[in-house]
């Protein structure tokens, strides 16, 4: 069944962990993870200070697997994970399909969008995805990928967070500021879409076009740049941060910046510490030498879903990991107060999420009193009726 | 006047009962314990004792008080009467939660972080052993007759049954998602467990290390993930178990010979851990967020006051 290296290195892992023979009786089930990632070009930044981190994801990865394998000394499980990063410009699908053809069946995959679709088209359900980076909202509602489940919360969920605190204060007219990527208008999108749910009004709505003059700061151009009436609170949808942070104390009127900058809608925030999260924060810190960021968090959830399921169903196969996953018996603990599950109508993992300023936390949607049949993280988001794929 | 004598008597009766009973409470973020007086029912004084005060216990003869100072890594142990710290244990980084054997020689505390329970020598004041458990381990107990160390891994989601005399594992029962606290009954045939993410409680039959019975919280109007089950205790003769709920802000009163639940005690904010007086004719409630703590009759199942203690109150023990 092994090779006669695999068993020599699994005999290694054993010894590795210490295992004494009497916990288990069981003989080791081996269950085999990668994780999918590509090189990325460090982006524009508004900060040359802010340090490029390249291993976003992995970490979080790694601290799940250490977590996985403790438990598994007492299940006879034994967790390994293979990471395959794709130099930047290079075609993923090639080795996508070596992973295939190797039997992963459990892939945690941290793409763009784009990428995340193309080798969805590539899988035919023959392994179980785990995106651990889009936030893309059609992939939750038109065109949902039966084979992926999303850790992180969409845009949808984020916007609705905000709006949600946004109600509660009623802080109710909005100033929509747009950069002008792509992805900064998805994320406008989702600002109107929640605006609407929530009864804000969105009083004024402005592009940013980059086209100031250099010479002159921020100072004088934000002023002018937001001239545009009376208004509670400013939502800024940049994605990138090349300008969201300008707005901050340099608007016309005094009022404060929500959205990808101020107040952000995050899953995970280096001052959150509520409901044990000090002590993940902790063994990140340990392990990584930096703080925790989204992507880490999602790989954390991740693999440690995949553990939940091969721990009580002893199964591991992308199948029977994947019904446990979707059926009412997952329940996890993810440091936010609340288990954790997945909405079974578009893979999205079902989570509170943190509206953080930068050095406290302010609030943890879903707030009291938005009301759900079901399930209150349920009011984040899309939810089973406005949802429309297979 | 012979009326009058018979009432100051009885007075005099009552106010030396009060001074027979003190409750240790400690205050997370007050860095103090406060002692309460349940009779009178009032907070008597507030001492400031070290970092992060959690997890509380007293030595079996009353005469030293264990708490851990967790964001001092380690257990100070304070002299009941002076309320001084008379010595500092190794415990191991960040200690939240311990527990001590009936003869009181020894104590084991979960170290959160390192996934391991740090074994103490009470006599010497000595670290002995760690011994290796799952993710997190937080809650623990010693069973009645001292043969078990049970250990909770809130990830992991098991609970580890440590043998007192060799110290290592020898078994593990897998329970529902992060399981908080755990208690002996006091014929030590049953271990109880909470789950604060499935709204459970756990009885776990000790000869099989097997669950045999699944109880579940719900509340009208309360929703579902706000019942966070954490401290448990059972009375001396099995008749009740009183679960705290957490953020749901209420004690579940459950038959412990039925299993079904009486009815559910509304208390203070985020309500974690409990402790009967030492006659069990009471029941006492930490309540994290409104900081204080509720006193429950257990006779009639009803909260009878509450007395403000301070920021966060965390644990208790009660002395005689």
């Amino acid at each position: 069944m092994f090779s006669s290296s695999q068993f020599y290195s699994f005999f290694l892992l054993l010894l590795f962990l210490g295992i004494n023979q009497n916990a288990f009786s069981a003989p080791v089930q081996e269950i085999k993870v990668a994780y999918l990632t590509q090189e990325k070009r460090p982006a524009a930044a508004l900060s040359n200070l802010e340090e490029f981190v390249k291993d976003k994801g992995w970490q979080g990865a790694k601290l799940a697997l250490n977590d996985n394998n403790t438990t598994g000394k007492f299940t006879g499980q034994a967790y390994r994970l293979e990471q395959k990063i794709v130099p930047v410009d290079a075609d993923i699908k090639p080795v996508f399909l070596s992973l295939l053809k190797d039997k992963y069946q459990l892939i945690i995959v941290n793409l763009p969008a784009q990428q995340l679709v193309e080798i969805s088209a590539l899988n035919n359900q023959q392994a179980l995805l785990f995106d651990v980076a889009t936030d893309t909202d059609s992939l939750r509602s038109t065109n949902c990928l039966s084979d992926v489940l999303h850790m992180l919360p969409s845009r949808a969920m984020r916007a609705d967070a905000l709006a949600q605190y946004m109600r509660k204060k009623r802080w109710n007219k909005w100033f929509l500021v747009v950069g002008n990527t792509a992805e900064d208008r998805l994320y406008a999108q989702a600002i109107k879409r929640s605006a609407k749910r929530f009864a804000m009004k969105i009083v004024a709505e402005k592009t940013w076009t980059h086209s100031f003059d250099a010479r002159r700061t921020a100072q004088s151009d934000v002023p002018v740049f937001s001239q545009v009436g009376d208004y509670d609170v400013l939502v800024v949808a940049d994605e990138q941060g090349l300008f969201g942070e300008y707005l901050s104390y340099r608007s016309w009127l005094p009022r404060p910046v929500i959205g990808t900058q101020g107040l952000k809608a995050t899953v995970w925030h280096k001052t959150h510490e509520q409901w044990g999260a000090v002590q993940i924060q902790n063994r990140f810190k340990a392990l990584a030498g930096r703080p925790m960021v989204e992507e880490d968090y999602a790989a954390y959830l991740a693999l440690r879903s995949i553990g939940e399921a091969v721990t009580r169903t002893k199964e591991i196969s992308a199948d029977s990991v994947k019904t446990f996953l979707l059926s009412e018996k997952f329940k996890l603990q993810g440091y936010k107060g609340r288990p954790l599950s997945f909405r079974p109508w578009n893979g999205q993992l079902r989570q509170a999420v943190l509206l953080a300023a930068p050095t406290s936390i302010v609030a943890t949607p879903p707030l009291e009193g938005y009301l759900h049949p079901k399930n209150e993280l349920d009011t984040l988001g899309y939810d089973q009726p406005e949802v429309h794929c297979q | 006047m012979k009326l009058r004598f018979s009432l100051s008597i009885g007075l005099l009766l009552c106010s030396s009962i009060s001074y027979s009973e003190t409750i240790f409470v400690t205050l997370e973020k007050d860095n103090a314990i406060a002692i309460v007086d349940p009779i009178a029912g009032k907070l008597v004084k507030t001492v400031e004792i070290g970092q992060r005060p959690r997890g509380i216990a007293l030595s079996p003869d009353q005469k030293h008080l264990y708490i851990a100072t967790s964001d001092d890594d380690t257990v100070i142990v304070v002299d009941t009467e002076t309320l001084k710290v008379v010595a500092r244990l190794p415990s191991g980084e960040d200690p939240e939660t311990f527990a001590i054997n009936s003869e009181g020689t020894r104590m084991y505390v979960s170290n959160e972080d390192d996934n391991q329970i740090t074994v103490i020598n009470l006599a010497e004041n000595k670290a002995e052993k760690t011994v290796p458990v799952g993710v997190e381990p937080e809650g623990i107990a010693v069973s009645p007759n001292n043969e078990w160390i049970v250990s909770a891994s809130e990830t992991t989601n098991m609970v580890h049954w440590i043998d007192a005399k060799t110290l290592e594992i020898k078994a593990n029962t897998l329970v529902d998602p992060r399981p908080r606290a755990l208690s002996f009954t006091a014929d030590g045939k049953q271990l109880w467990v909470t789950s604060e993410m499935n709204s459970t409680a756990m009885v776990i039959d000790v000869a099989t290390k097997e669950i045999t019975q699944t109880i579940r919280f719900a509340i009208p109007a309360v929703g579902q993930e706000k019942i966070q089950p954490v401290g448990v205790v059972i009375d001396a003769e099995q008749n009740w178990a009183y679960v705290a709920l957490g953020p749901a802000n209420r004690v579940a009163v459950v038959n412990a010979q039925t299993y079904e639940v009486e009815k559910y005690l509304l208390v203070g904010a985020r309500v974690w851990n409990l402790a009967f007086s030492p006659k069990q004719e009471r029941l006492y409630t930490t309540n994290g967020v409104s900081h204080d703590i509720s006193l429950i009759d257990t006779q009639t199942h009803k909260v009878t006051k509450s007395i403000a203690v301070g920021r966060y109150p965390w644990g208790l023990a009660v002395k005689k």
